[in-house]
């Protein structure tokens, strides 16, 4: 079943999620990296970060808090040695990239632009931890709309910007209309909410827990932009686990979805929903 | 070492002291396991996914048993909700299993050099297997064990069947001498004449370990028991912090770059 994302034609609806594919290495012994719509890298920055020192993760009813400090081999040791192996695995490949501020990510892009097998990048705009992992802190959606713009200016034609949003039911018309405005080909929503860890680290929550309000931000996101008449996509993110959750995001008008938290839960989680949306569903 | 992603069934469940030992259907798991490698269980029912972290456990035996040609036994200690859940399985009950997990298991040594293996409560499961590998290789065996208790004590029977010599230490004394796993290390250290110490148990006693070890000229491999989220490297949240080839200071995950580490490797002090 391909799909058509951003400009982009996918050989399914279900993509990976940024942060929970590891390196990839690590996913690809369940299945074929090929089976995936395309597998979204952990947040790449400019500089190499070795993450938290101390364990990070806490689990909560339906959900997981995480402030993992976004480790990372930064972009050089990404394209010298995690890209390549990526695209030989037949990998679609969406690099998520985070900055410190907008110079740095037209930097990031600017280098993105040269390297092979980009199909798109992800723009990370929903760190739920951005001032203590010490990147830039998306408030306003004038931030949104700033930050697609500095990474799409840099990219070639062909190239699409996805802009990964807080899945913030408040202002996210607002936002999205933003980043469809800046260019982005489109959103996805959303990230994980600003949480808390137990010890009170700034942290985000994903998981089950949080889809009800993924699917809120969807469903708002999809009328906001028909309304305003632009073009741009949504991808949904947010606790899916099983094909009814992700049909539930794709009858709400998303395109394609993310499967992420549940990856951690059951490696095969991703691939088994590819294979579910690829049948038709069969109505008893 | 590929690990598979199975439903498995519980074939049988005993529960021996304070523990529970689990033997699990689990096919592809136990083929290819090693000494050292380990299982992530999913806690609770998987139609509700209350639970999303998974937890890790050391694969203990690996055995045909009931016509099945490589179960896999685990020893759970029922502590907290997921232990508790896992420990409470009954047999025909199922659980879904991610293994054989562990980028790095014990590394054997080449010669037949005499060893010390260290282990220490319920942890001390992957100790077994691979004294019966080292035995396999001529390696003169010995072996410390250490637990609050009596009922904490892995196997101390089992253990005089594989090990040339064994040390048994209790903190209250009912079995063995009273004391802890560190107290007794540099005796069974230096009788033992060990080259390679392997170690299994609490961050303490793995430090402890390491430090003996290096004191006395020999190697260490500890088997680390960080909290982990997936096991299976996705989640990037189980950061061990080490010191790399180059003497760099480097961030490891436990599951895949571990979980058994050189103990000379482990930077102890920032280890949480």
């Amino acid at each position: 079943m391909t799909v058509t994302v951003a400009g982009l034609v996918l050989a399914s609806p279900v993509m990976v999620a940024s942060g929970c594919a590891g390196t990839g290495r690590e996913l690809a012994g369940y299945a074929p990296l090929s089976t995936y719509g395309a597998v979204v890298t952990r947040s790449i920055t400019r500089d190499p970060r070795p993450g938290a020192q101390v364990p990070g993760i806490a689990e909560t009813p339906a959900g997981l808090v995480h402030a993992t400090g976004l480790p990372n081999p930064g972009l050089d040791g990404f394209l010298a040695t995690e890209l390549p192996w990526l695209l030989t695995e037949g990998a679609r490949v969406v690099v998520s990239v985070v900055a410190r501020e907008l110079g740095e990510y037209a930097e990031v892009a600017r280098r993105l632009a040269t390297a092979p097998g980009v199909s798109a990048v992800e723009v990370n705009l929903a760190q739920p931890d951005a001032v203590a992992a010490g990147v830039l802190d998306v408030r306003e959606p004038f931030h949104v709309g700033a930050a697609v713009s500095a990474v799409l200016r840099e990219l070639p034609r062909g190239v699409p910007v996805l802009a990964k949003l807080r899945p913030d039911t408040v202002r996210v018309a607002e936002a999205v209309k933003v980043a469809a405005d800046a260019g982005a080909a489109a959103v996805v929503l959303g990230g994980a909410l600003p949480a808390a860890l137990p010890d009170g680290r700034d942290a985000g929550l994903s998981g089950p827990a949080v889809r009800p309000l993924a699917l809120r931000c969807v469903a708002d996101a999809r009328r906001a932009l028909d309304a305003a008449g632009a073009t741009c996509d949504v991808v949904a993110s947010g606790g899916i686990v099983t094909p009814q959750d992700a049909r539930a995001f794709l009858d709400l008008g998303a395109v394609a979805v993310q499967v992420g938290s549940a990856l951690l839960h059951d490696p095969t989680t991703a691939a088994r929903l590819a294979t579910a949306l690829s049948t038709p569903e069969v109505t008893p | 070492m590929t690990p598979v992603h199975v439903t498995a069934e519980v074939l049988a469940s005993k529960r021996i002291g304070a523990h529970q030992h689990l033997t699990l259907v689990a096919p592809g798991v136990g083929e290819r396991f090693r000494p050292g490698s380990f299982v992530a269980v999913s806690v609770g029912s998987a139609a509700e996914r209350w639970h999303l972290a998974r937890r890790a456990f050391w694969i203990h035996q690996v055995r045909p048993l009931g016509g099945y040609a490589a179960t896999v036994t685990l020893v759970v200690e029922p502590r907290g909700p997921g232990s508790r859940w896992l420990a409470a399985r009954q047999r025909g009950d199922t659980v879904e299993v991610t293994g054989p997990l562990g980028g790095r298991a014990f590394a054997l040594p080449k010669e037949p050099v005499p060893v010390l293996l260290v282990g220490e409560g319920y942890a001390a499961a992957p100790l077994f297997t691979l004294a019966e590998r080292l035995r396999e290789r001529d390696c003169p065996v010995s072996l410390v064990l250490g637990a609050a208790d009596e009922a904490h004590l892995l196997s101390a029977l089992e253990a005089r069947r594989i090990a040339r010599s064994v040390t048994v230490v209790t903190g209250d004394g009912s079995v063995g001498a009273r004391g802890t796993v560190p107290d007794v290390l540099p005796e069974a250290l230096r009788r033992s004449g060990a080259a390679v110490v392997y170690a299994a148990g609490s961050t303490p006693t793995l430090h402890a370990a390491a430090l003996a070890a290096e004191e006395h000229g020999a190697w260490s491999q500890v088997a680390l028991e960080q909290q982990t989220t997936c096991g299976t490297g996705l989640c990037l949240g189980c950061p061990v912090p080490v010191v790399g080839e180059e003497g760099v200071a480097r961030t490891a995950r436990a599951c895949v770059d571990g979980p058994v580490l050189r103990g000379d490797r482990v930077r102890w002090g920032d280890l949480r």
